[in-house]
């Protein structure tokens, strides 16, 4: 799962096709790529997701967070071992966190296909909401439509399948989406990005 | 009572002497730590109520725990060498004798305000909103006061918080654990 200030892309360890080293089955841990460029939100989100029993990964842009994934076009090792063509980045949750408490703008991130979309200061009932999510979303048959409601008014998220790619915009998204020719880090949350209708991790 | 005015009874609790070798009082430790343990609470409850801290900062604190028991105080440090770079960078912006690039001193005002928010530094966020309105209205006279009400928050907050740790430190010294 992502949890960004900034961007944070997450995948389900269980969909993970051809990592070594991660079972899927039976495990529970999930790992978070937290993207945020504020060394305090950082170290925040970090602890949170901890203390919820996430493995986190956490950087300081979308750059980093491209080259962590190995999306960023260089034929360099990542961390992790995904291509662009890997069809586990459409399974990527995206959760957004931003400061900015903006309707429209909280409005056509979900629409672009984020997850949800937490209002900082982040709190420990944001993650754990989030880890429900999660774990209901591994639990979920495959192959259902996914249905994801939010409730504009607060933060209550109602899933009824695994995890679809999740978009968390911030200013750091909107940077890489728009001069990416094929940005895995989809969904752009900016008005300047909405011509191309975001699509998911493709 | 507040602690700070607590003296030791002058005897064993104002029990007569005919009394006294058959007194049992709570070991001296103890005191100690319920002393501590009242300061600290009562140090709290002031900072919350002055506005120096919000709810967030108790969310930090229950993010401690044995696996990370540093936490608050390794956020909190983070926290203030950020403040201290931004202030930096806001002071050289606003000094600049040509144009001041006020875009630059309203990027660091919203970091500062992301941060401190984070934080729970609740007197520091609520001073970047006056603190942005300024930039908006291009003021540097407007500015420059803000930067200096930030400055000083900055100093107060710090030297706050490291009194709450002094506290805390305290009691761990005296055998207790934190959080309580």
């Amino acid at each position: 799962m992502a949890a960004a200030g900034t961007e944070s892309l997450r995948w389900n360890l269980a969909e993970e096709v051809g990592v070594s080293g991660w079972s899927g089955s039976g495990s529970e841990e999930f790992h978070v790529l937290a993207v945020d460029d504020s060394i305090v939100d950082r170290k925040l989100i970090e602890r949170l997701l901890k203390s919820s029993s996430f493995k986190v990964t956490a950087v300081d842009s979308g750059t980093r967070a491209l080259q962590y994934l190995g999306l960023d076009g260089e034929k360099s090792t990542s961390a992790v071992g995904f291509n662009q063509e890997s069809k586990a980045f459409k399974e990527i949750p995206v959760v957004i966190m931003s400061s900015e408490n903006v309707l429209t703008r909280i409005h056509s991130c979900l629409e672009e296909g984020a997850e949800d979309f937490l209002m900082k200061p982040v709190k420990k009932s944001d993650v754990t909401k989030l880890k429900d999510f999660m774990v209901k979303g591994d639990q979920a048959e495959k192959g259902k439509r996914s249905s994801i409601k939010r409730k504009m008014d607060d933060d209550i998220l109602k899933l009824t399948m695994p995890p679809t790619a999740i978009a968390s915009s911030s200013s750091e998204v909107e940077d890489q989406s728009s001069s990416a020719s094929h940005s895995p880090s989809s969904s752009s949350s900016s008005p300047c990005s909405s011509p191309c209708k975001r699509t998911r991790l493709q | 009572m507040p602690l700070h005015h607590y003296r030791p009874p002058p005897n064993h609790g104002g029990i007569t002497s005919t009394q006294q070798q058959q007194v049992t009082h709570q070991p001296p430790a103890m005191d100690v730590l319920s002393q501590s343990r009242r300061q600290l609470a009562d140090y709290t409850n002031s900072l919350h109520r002055d506005g120096f801290l919000d709810d967030q900062f108790s969310q930090l604190q229950q993010l401690q725990d044995e696996s990370s028991p540093d936490f608050v105080m390794e956020v909190v440090s983070l926290f203030f060498e950020d403040c201290q770079k931004l202030v930096t960078n806001m002071a050289r912006a606003l000094s600049e004798l040509q144009a001041v690039d006020f875009k630059q001193v309203d990027s660091s005002v919203h970091q500062l305000k992301g941060s401190s928010s984070s934080v729970g530094a609740a007197r520091i966020k609520n001073l970047c909103v006056a603190f942005k309105t300024c930039c908006d209205s291009q003021n540097r006279d407007g500015c420059m006061r803000c930067l200096q009400e930030v400055n000083r928050e900055c100093v107060l907050l710090k030297n706050k918080l490291q009194t709450l740790f002094r506290l805390e430190q305290q009691i761990i010294s005296a055998g207790g654990s934190i959080p309580m």
